[in-house]
C-alpha cells in the first residue's frame, strides 16, 4: 500500500500566513489596479448597496493617497429607497467623486421603455445601463456581482468581455488562467470586471465590520410598514403596492440587499449591530437572493437570461 | 430570521480562517457532479431555497430523488443536456477552513478547462470509477495536475459500493495511480475510497469500509497544509500602476503599486528594477493605508524607493541579491486554449505578470500526447487542447522565472493581437518535475519532451 495519509497541520504556525479576508482584499485590489493600468475609461457601478460600497472602499485603499481614478455610475430605477439615495449622494460628495446617473424613469417618460404590468423595474435597468456605457464610452465597468449569489453568476469570469450590445455569451468566455486577466477588446466592446467574484455574502459583512464601513440604515433592523406579496415583505410605496387585497402592517425588519423597491424583500430581524447581522447571516438557511429578490424567481434561468441581455 | 444566543456562540467559527482553492477533475459519468453535490450537501453548504429549487426541477422531470448535479450545472444549456459546459466556481466553508472549488467539466474540452481550474488550485481531486480503474483520462488528469504543478493531488476512487467495498480493488488502483503520478513529479498523493452516491467517506466516515483508516475527502481538504512556499521564494514585485497624487498634501509622493508575486520585501532592502537594471533601496512600504516594515506574497502593497528612477507598469522590482535574469528567448510548455491554431511564425502578444510585449513563435519542437506522454516532434502547429513545447522570441526582454520556481512569475498568456483572443497558457522552463534530481540532464528519454 503506497497511499500517503494526510498530515494534520496547525495552521497558525505559518510565519507569513494571510487571513482569508486579507487574501480576498489583496486580490480585489490587484484587480482594481490592473484595470487602472490597462483601460482608458473605467467606471464603477454604484448603487449605494453593500457590495458597491465595499468596492468603493477597496478602490479608495488601492490608490491611496491618490484619488480613485474612476467615476461612478448608478442606474436609478426611480423606485429606490430614499435612505440609499441619500447615502449615495453623501458618499460621492465626501470622496470628491463624479457620479453619472442613468434613469429608468426618464426612459419611461420618453416612451423608450414601457412599465411592466407587475410594476417591477429591475429588468428595465438593462437598456439605460448599456446605453450609458455606449454613450459615455466606458471600456471597463466594475460590478459588485459575486459568484456565490446565483448559479449563473458562478460561471462568470473576473474579466467578462461584452460585445457592442453588452451581451454575455457563457459558451464563448475566455479561459481565465492564474491571475493573468486579458482585457483586450475591440472598439465598442467593453469588459465587465468583478473584483468581488470570490467573496461570499458573509465575507462582505465581515469585511464591512473589520473596516468599520458605514452603510445605509436599511441594512439594520428597523420598524417599517410592509405587506406580503409572493411570500416576501415589500415596502409600501408609490411604485404600486399594496394592492387592495394586500394589508400593510408594521414589522421589525431589515434588508439583506438593496435594489428596486418593487422586488426587494425585507427579512424579519432584530439585528441592529454589525455583529448581530453577521450572526444572523452565518446561520441563515436562505441565500441572499432567495430571501429577498422577487425578480430571480420569475424563471429558473432568470439571472442567466438577464445577463445575456447585458444586465450586470 | 431571528438571532438566538446559541447561534451567536458559533460566531467564533466564522473568524479568520485559511482558504483552500481546489479543482475537481473526472470524466463524464464517473460521478464528479454527484461528488461535488454531496460535498456541498453533506457539509451543509446548500441552503434551503437552493435545495428546494433542485427538488422542484428533479420532481418536474420525474426523477425519484433530487439530482445533486443540478446544484452545480447553472446554465440553461447545461441543465437541458445534463452536461457541464464551463468551469464554475463554488464557495463553501466549514468551521476549519473556507474553500473555493473550481468545478471543471470532464467532457471534450477537458484539457483547457482543467488547466483553467488547476492554474490557481492548491489541490486537485482526480476521480476514478472503481469498476474501471486507472484509464487514459485518469492519466491525462494526473499529467495536467503535474504540468500545472498543483501541490496536492487526491485520488478519489468512486463507486466503491459497486465493487462490494473491497479493499483489494481500492489498493490496486491507488498503487497504480500513485506510481504513475509520482513519476510525473506530483509531490503528494492521497487516495481515498468513496461512494459519492451513498455518501461513503465524502464528509462522513464510511461504515462499509472499516479497513480504511485515512481521512474522508472533506477532512483531508480541511487539514491539508496550504502552501506558503510563495514566501520562501525570492521576492518578485511586478509594478502594476504608479501612484502620484500630486496634491498639496502629498506633493512628492511616488509609489509603485502591485501585488507581491513571491517572497518577502523589507524596508531598507537593496532592489533592482528590471528590465532596465537600475538599482535603489526600499524606503517605505504602504500596505493599503498602513505603513509597514515588512510585507509578503500575496499582499497588495505600494513601494516607495529612495531614488527617483524611471519605473512604470510592466517593470519588475526584485532584491538586488536575487534578481532574475532577463531574456528575449522564452522556452516553455503551452496549453493551447483557443479554437484558432497556433503555428510556427505566428505573431502574438505575450502577457507576463503586468507586462505585455510583442513576440513571434520561432519553433514548436514537440507536441505531447497526454495519454502515454509520448512526444510528437515538430507538429508545425498546435490546436485546441494541445500541449506542446514552444520557443518564442520577444520584442523586449522579460524577467521570467521558471514555472517550477514560481507559478506567478513563470506563467504567461499568448494573445492574438488581432482580436484579443487568449491563445495559450504558458509555463516557462521544464515541463514536469523530475522524480529523481540526479537524472542526467541530457537524457532524452526524460520527461522534458
Amino acid at each position: 500500500m503506497t497511499t500517503t495519509v494526510a498530515h494534520v497541520h496547525d495552521e497558525t504556525d505559518a510565519p507569513y500566513a494571510l487571513s482569508h479576508l486579507d487574501a480576498l482584499e489583496s486580490e480585489a485590489v490587484h484587480i482594481f489596479r490592473e484595470v487602472a493600468g490597462e483601460f482608458e475609461k473605467p467606471v464603477i457601478l454604484f448603487s449605494g448597496g453593500k457590495d458597491s460600497i465595499v468596492m468603493l472602499h477597496l478602490a479608495l485603499k488601492a490608490f491611496a493617497p491618490a484619488p480613485v481614478p474612476f467615476t461612478l455610475l448608478h442606474v436609478d430605477t426611480g423606485h429606490n429607497f430614499p435612505e440609499v439615495l441619500e447615502y449615495r449622494d453623501r458618499t460621492v460628495e465626501k470622496h470628491g467623486l463624479r457620479l453619472h446617473v442613468a434613469s429608468v424613469q426618464e426612459y419611461i417618460d420618453a416612451g423608450k421603455l414601457r412599465e411592466r404590468p407587475d410594476g417591477t423595474r429591475n429588468p428595465l435597468q438593462t437598456v439605460p445601463l448599456t446605453e450609458a456605457i455606449q454613450s459615455l464610452k466606458f471600456d471597463a465597468v466594475f460590478g459588485g456581482g459575486r459568484r456565490d449569489e446565483e448559479k449563473a453568476r458562478a460561471k462568470e469570469r473576473v474579466f467578462s468581455l461584452r460585445d457592442e450590445f453588452s451581451q454575455w455569451d457563457p459558451r464563448r468566455q475566455r479561459p481565465e488562467l492564474w491571475q493573468l486577466y486579458n482585457g483586450r477588446h475591440a472598439p465598442g466592446e467593453h469588459v465587465r470586471v468583478f473584483p468581488l467574484s470570490n467573496w461570499t455574502e458573509l465575507d462582505v459583512w465581515q469585511y464591512i465590520a473589520r473596516e468599520g464601513i458605514e452603510l445605509p440604515e436599511i441594512y439594520f433592523a428597523h420598524e417599517r410598514e410592509v405587506f406580503l406579496r409572493n411570500g416576501m415583505w415589500l415596502t409600501a410605496g408609490e411604485w404600486g403596492g399594496p394592492k387592495e387585497s394586500e394589508t400593510p402592517e408594521t414589522r421589525l425588519i431589515r434588508y439583506r440587499t438593496v435594489g428596486d423597491m418593487s422586488c426587494t424583500g425585507a427579512v424579519d430581524s432584530d439585528a441592529v449591530t454589525l455583529d448581530a447581522v453577521i450572526a444572523e447571516i452565518a446561520v441563515s438557511r436562505l441565500t441572499e437572493r432567495g430571501a429577498t429578490r422577487a425578480d430571480d424567481k420569475m424563471s429558473e434561468a432568470a439571472m442567466e437570461d438577464r445577463k445575456r441581455e447585458g444586465y450586470f | 430570521m431571528t438571532s438566538t444566543t446559541d447561534q451567536v456562540a458559533n460566531l467564533a467559527d466564522f473568524a479568520a480562517t485559511t482558504l483552500l482553492r481546489f479543482a475537481t477533475a473526472g470524466s463524464v459519468d464517473d460521478g464528479k457532479s454527484t461528488l461535488v453535490g454531496r460535498l456541498l450537501h453533506d457539509s451543509k453548504s446548500v441552503l434551503t431555497d437552493q435545495m428546494e429549487a433542485v427538488e422542484a426541477v428533479s420532481a418536474q422531470r420525474g426523477q425519484d430523488a433530487p439530482d445533486l448535479a443540478l446544484l452545480t450545472d447553472g446554465l440553461r444549456a447545461e441543465r437541458e443536456q445534463g452536461i457541464t459546459i464551463d468551469v464554475a466556481y463554488r464557495y463553501f466553508a466549514t468551521a476549519r477552513r473556507r474553500f473555493i472549488l473550481a468545478d471543471t467539466p470532464g467532457h471534450v474540452q477537458y484539457t483547457r478547462n482543467m488547466v483553467t481550474g488547476a492554474s490557481t488550485a492548491d489541490l486537485a481531486v482526480v476521480l476514478v470509477d472503481a469498476r474501471n480503474g486507472v484509464i487514459e483520462q485518469t492519466r491525462r488528469h494526473a499529467a495536467v495536475a503535474a504540468l500545472l504543478r498543483v501541490p496536492h493531488v487526491v485520488l478519489a476512487v468512486n463507486k466503491m459500493d459497486l465493487v462490494g467495498y473491497q479493499e483489494s480493488v481500492f489498493a490496486a488502483i491507488a498503487e497504480e495511480f500513485t506510481a504513475y503520478a509520482s513519476d510525473l513529479g506530483v509531490p503528494e498523493i492521497t487516495a481515498i475510497p468513496i461512494s459519492a452516491l451513498a455518501g461513503d467517506n465524502v464528509v462522513d466516515a464510511s461504515a462499509n469500509m472499516d479497513w480504511y483508516g485515512g481521512p474522508t475527502v472533506l477532512e483531508h481538504l480541511e487539514t491539508v497544509p496550504v502552501s506558503h512556499d510563495l514566501t520562501a521564494c525570492p521576492a518578485r514585485f511586478p509594478v502594476q500602476y504608479v501612484i502620484r497624487p500630486q496634491s498639496a498634501e502629498h506633493p512628492d509622493y511616488r509609489g509603485y503599486a502591485g501585488q507581491i508575486a513571491s517572497g518577502v520585501l523589507r524596508v531598507g532592502e537593496a532592489v533592482t528594477v528590471l528590465p532596465s537594471g537600475r538599482t535603489s533601496v526600499i524606503e517605505g512600504i504602504d500596505a493599503l493605508g498602513e505603513s509597514v516594515d515588512i510585507a509578503w506574497a500575496p499582499q497588495s502593497v505600494t513601494l516607495r524607493l529612495k531614488d527617483d528612477i524611471d519605473i512604470s507598469r510592466g517593470d519588475l522590482i526584485a532584491p538586488s541579491a536575487n534578481a532574475p535574469a532577463t531574456t528575449q528567448d522564452v522556452e516553455a510548455t503551452v496549453c493551447h486554449v483557443a479554437d484558432q491554431p497556433l503555428a510556427v511564425g505566428a505573431r502574438v502578444l505575450i502577457k507576463h505578470t503586468t507586462r505585455t510585449v510583442k513576440a513571434i513563435v520561432k519553433e514548436i519542437p514537440s507536441r505531447l500526447t497526454l495519454d502515454d506522454l509520448s512526444q510528437h516532434p515538430n507538429p508545425g502547429q498546435l490546436v485546441a487542447n494541445d500541449i506542446g513545447r514552444v520557443v518564442v522570441r520577444t520584442a523586449e526582454p522579460l524577467a521570467l522565472d521558471a514555472y517550477a520556481d514560481s507559478r506567478r512569475t513563470g506563467s504567461f498568456l499568448l494573445i492574438d493581437p488581432a482580436d484579443g483572443t487568449t491563445l495559450a497558457a504558458g509555463m516557462a522552463g521544464e515541463s514536469f518535475a523530475s522524480k529523481a534530481e540526479t537524472t542526467v540532464q541530457a537524457d532524452e528519454e526524460g520527461w522534458d519532451f
